[in-house]
């Protein structure tokens, strides 16, 4: 456990990307998604314009594409999707390879490949610049209630606990010959987790216990400075950039 | 089941957006009942465990898998009103971390995940409580019931939302038996990991469980000199949900619990592959818990149907960008045609 | 009862929510800048009366006055103040230790009380400097030994400006020497302080007072030296001396 600021898609770096306040960023995001998915999904040049923008972010935030592409796993059931759609849709048909498929499918699997996919490079690359307590203490600065986020706080902390309990269980466990084989077994690894869900409880408990003695009142103390006018600049580069390129294709 | 950024049109992810919004508003007004210092960390580690339980990935057919919701679990273990601030936690810091589930369909999530889970799975398991008897014990069965129901609940506004905004001209009886089969199953498995969680926690901090409050006999204290004195009325308030009228929930959870055990029958009958999957996925519990957090990007659907991470990875990838060109090609080619394609869809 | 009482405890009785009840009806009061320590076999309620001390276990019978204040668990106010006034050193520095630099960790029970800049950096550096432990500021503190790791978490609460230091087995997991480094630091803090512990060379070097705590109840209090030399005492209530270890052989404190 690293003080529970590292988590796995963040690559500590000193870039501009980096540097920017968590805020910005994540309103940055909120806004290049909306302007992705107001773009009509016949406007195909308009995609691939998007796609180079977060090109240049990653290039600038020195985010390796190795890291991006590994992570875009989490759009596999979507694609799965995606692929079926054109041929399970209805409507107008076109044949491919011998395939029937729906034209209305192959839309509709475009769209949602698409946007998806831009969607989710985006995010990769918010979490790939963002540690997890600038992440919180940005979240804070957006007003998101103090309660959402401490339950977001307590969750990361725990997460370490969790899994560090985990593992201590499962050194156990093998070490009196047990191996998880069949249905049967999952009854034993389940009851694991119950106890393990005890067990990271008293320990969690035992750290609130000494954070609420030490003063704690269901906030961090906000250490972080608020974002100069030359941050939201920066911010607003990429979805203002999306947004003339969404205005570019319209007319 | 998290939903990504386009899958559903603007009206819908405004309209789930909106309700997800004044659902988790309502939550957190109400949440202040649930929560008081102690229980505070509690709300944090079942976002924990709901945070595992969701890296859970079941295959489900084509390549494609479903994971379990934890809702019923999270609203067992801390009441309803928290839970639904623990699942959107849950799923925010899925979206700004973890790039799961698109931002602009935050509120598509949260509905679906967040608040349609927790809330069927809690007055399924509150229905049920009220027929069992009165003691701690009887959480067990009725939150495994309650997850039962929760997931193909949550796969049919699934599948009603997909109707209303995923702009495609599916058949809808295919893709909703596909989706509430499939999530059957997986409403099965998650029934297992609820039933043994909230057993587990039951047996040893009954305390900690919410949904097993007033089911416990009063505390005595006992004095010095030996004699017993009742404790003073200690802060648990019954839940409030057990006050409401019950017989409409029980018929209607009784009926969906009929055509659960048919639909259940039917496909584990037609694939009996299914739970193998479950049990086969090499201890599914096993692959999540083996990762430390900070492996969670590879964890999450790292192992689909046991093909290992690296591989699932560049697969995944090729096949995003192959379909990805195979499409824009095959539509461009078309783009001829688009006014046309558009006259008939609209 | 006197005005300048550190802490005063008054029939406390607890139960937990499973039924077990640890707490029978605890009296005892302790002087302002008195040293103290609380003796008892595992299990006699030691850590549920610790956590009765600012507020964070209630629900049960009798009061606890901390410098005057009264402990009410509902008072959100009182209760900030309280746990400002005992300062708690848990048992597991882990639990206690949990920001990513021992600077944050020592600064976060300031900055909650409000403190910022200067200030807050002078209280920082004062904490650590009373612990000998102002080189590793800018460390982790899972990259500490354990003895360091406890002498900062003693740190932590220090910043905050305790009425009462609470250290709740402040010896266990240490070698000699660590439990010789941590004695010193101790002995040197100018502050009323509770130890609980069963260590009883510990408690006999540290504290010139004992309490036994045994079954949820006191069931000695009085000077260390004589608490120590009472074998029918120690025997009835499961406490032992090291081996070889007289306390009569030590020149009472």
């Amino acid at each position: 456990m690293s003080g529970g600021h590292g988590h796995a898609l963040y690559r500590p770096g000193d870039s501009a990307v980096h540097r920017l306040p968590a805020h910005v960023k994540v309103l940055a995001l909120l806004a290049f998604a909306l302007v992705v998915v107001a773009t009509p999904r016949e406007r195909f040049l308009a995609f691939g314009a998007y796609a180079v923008l977060l090109g240049v972010v990653a290039a600038i935030a020195h985010v390796p594409a190795r890291v991006i592409v590994r992570r875009m796993v989490v759009e596999l059931p979507f694609v799965a999707f995606a692929l079926l759609l054109p041929v399970v849709s209805q409507g107008p048909r076109v044949d491919v390879l011998g395939l029937s498929l729906s034209e209305h499918g192959l839309l509709t699997g475009w769209n949602i490949l698409a946007k998806g996919t831009l969607g989710v490079v985006a995010s990769i690359l918010l979490a790939a610049t963002t540690d997890v307590r600038s992440l919180l203490a940005g979240l804070r600065r957006l007003k998101v209630p103090d309660r959402l986020v401490e339950i977001a706080s307590f969750m990361i902390r725990y997460a370490d606990v969790v899994t560090g309990d985990m593992r201590r269980m499962r050194i156990a466990r093998e070490s009196r010959g047990f191996e998880a084989r069949h249905l049967g077994h999952a009854r034993v690894v389940a009851q694991g987790a119950g106890a393990l869900f005890v067990r990271s409880y008293e320990r969690g408990e035992r750290v609130h216990l000494a954070m609420l003695s030490r003063g704690y009142a269901g906030s961090m103390p906000l250490t972080t400075s608020a974002a100069s006018r030359a941050d939201w600049l920066r911010g607003a580069a990429l979805p203002l950039a999306a947004a003339v390129v969404l205005t570019a294709v319209m007319l | 089941m998290h939903v990504p950024d386009g899958f559903l049109n603007a009206p819908t992810s405004v309209a789930t957006g909106a309700v997800a919004a004044a659902g988790v508003a309502v939550a957190l007004r109400k949440a202040h009942d649930e929560l008081d210092e102690r229980t505070a960390p509690l709300a944090g580690l079942t976002a924990a465990f709901v945070f595992a339980v969701q890296m859970l990935n079941f295959p489900v057919g084509v390549g494609t898998s479903g994971h379990l919701m934890g809702g019923a679990l999270a609203a067992v273990l801390v009441g309803p009103w928290t839970a639904v601030l623990c699942l959107s936690v849950v799923l925010l810091v899925q979206g700004l971390l973890f790039a799961d589930g698109g931002l602009t369909a935050l509120g598509t999530n949260i509905s679906l995940i967040g608040i349609t889970t927790v809330v069927v799975g809690w007055v399924v398991t509150r229905a049920v409580l009220a027929v069992l008897p009165k003691r701690p014990a009887s959480v067990v069965p009725a939150s495994t019931v309650g997850a039962l129901v929760s997931v193909p609940v949550a796969a049919l506004v699934f599948v009603l939302l997909f109707a209303a905004g995923g702009e495609a001209s599916l058949s809808f009886g295919t893709l909703t038996a596909s989706m509430l089969g499939w999530h059957t199953l997986i409403g099965i498995g998650e029934a297992v990991i609820t039933g043994l969680t909230v057993s587990a926690v039951v047996a040893v901090r009954p305390d900690l469980v919410y949904a097993a409050r007033g089911t416990r006999a009063p505390l005595q204290l006992k004095r010095p000199d030996g004699t017993l004195m009742p404790a003073p009325a200690s802060p648990e308030p019954e839940p409030a949900a057990a006050r409401a009228s019950v017989r409409p929930l029980l018929i209607g959870g009784g009926l969906v619990a009929l055509a659960l055990a048919g639909i259940v029958s039917f496909f584990a009958s037609a694939n009996p592959d299914g739970l193998e999957y479950v049990a086969e996925d090499n201890g599914f519990l096993e692959t999540a818990r083996d990762h430390a957090f900070g492996d969670f990007a590879l964890a999450d659907y790292g192992e689909v149907g046991g093909i290992p991470v690296g591989l699932a990875g560049v697969l995944g990838v090729a096949v995003v960008l192959a379909i990805g060109a195979v499409m824009f090609w095959l539509v461009r080619s078309r783009s001829a045609a688009q006014a046309e394609l558009e006259d008939v869809v609209r | 009862m006197s005005g300048d009482a550190s802490l005063e405890v008054s029939g406390l009785a607890f139960a937990y929510a499973d039924g077990h009840q640890a707490l029978f009806g605890v009296d005892l009061t302790i002087g302002r800048g008195e040293r103290v320590a609380l003796l008892g076999p595992n299990g006699a309620g030691k850590t549920t009366l610790v956590l009765h001390l600012n507020g964070i276990l209630s629900g049960g019978i009798g009061t606890v006055r901390v410098g005057g204040m009264e402990v009410r668990p509902g008072d959100r106010e009182t209760l900030r103040e309280i746990r400002r006034r005992v300062g708690i050193v848990f048992q597991d520095p882990d639990d206690q230790l949990f920001m990513p630099t021992v600077r944050d960790d020592v600064a976060f029970g300031p900055a909650n009380l409000g403190l910022r800049g200067p200030e807050l950096d002078q209280r920082v550096a004062e904490a650590l400097a009373a612990v000998g432990m102002t080189e590793v500021a800018d460390r982790p503190p899972h990259h500490l030994s354990f003895g360091q790791r406890r002498r900062v978490a003693v740190a932590t609460v220090l910043a905050m400006r305790p009425e009462i230091l609470v250290l709740d087995e402040p010896t266990s997991n240490l070698d000699p020497a660590s439990r010789r480094e941590l004695y010193e630091v101790l002995d040197a803090l100018d502050v009323t302080q509770l130890v609980v512990t069963h260590d009883l060379p510990f408690a006999l070097q540290l504290c010139p007072r004992s309490i036994v705590l045994s079954g949820g109840a006191v069931v000695a209090d009085g000077a260390t030296g004589d608490v120590l030399a009472d074998e029918a005492l120690l025997a009835a209530h499961r406490l032992e001396l090291p081996y070889g270890f007289d306390p009569r052989s030590v020149a009472p404190r």
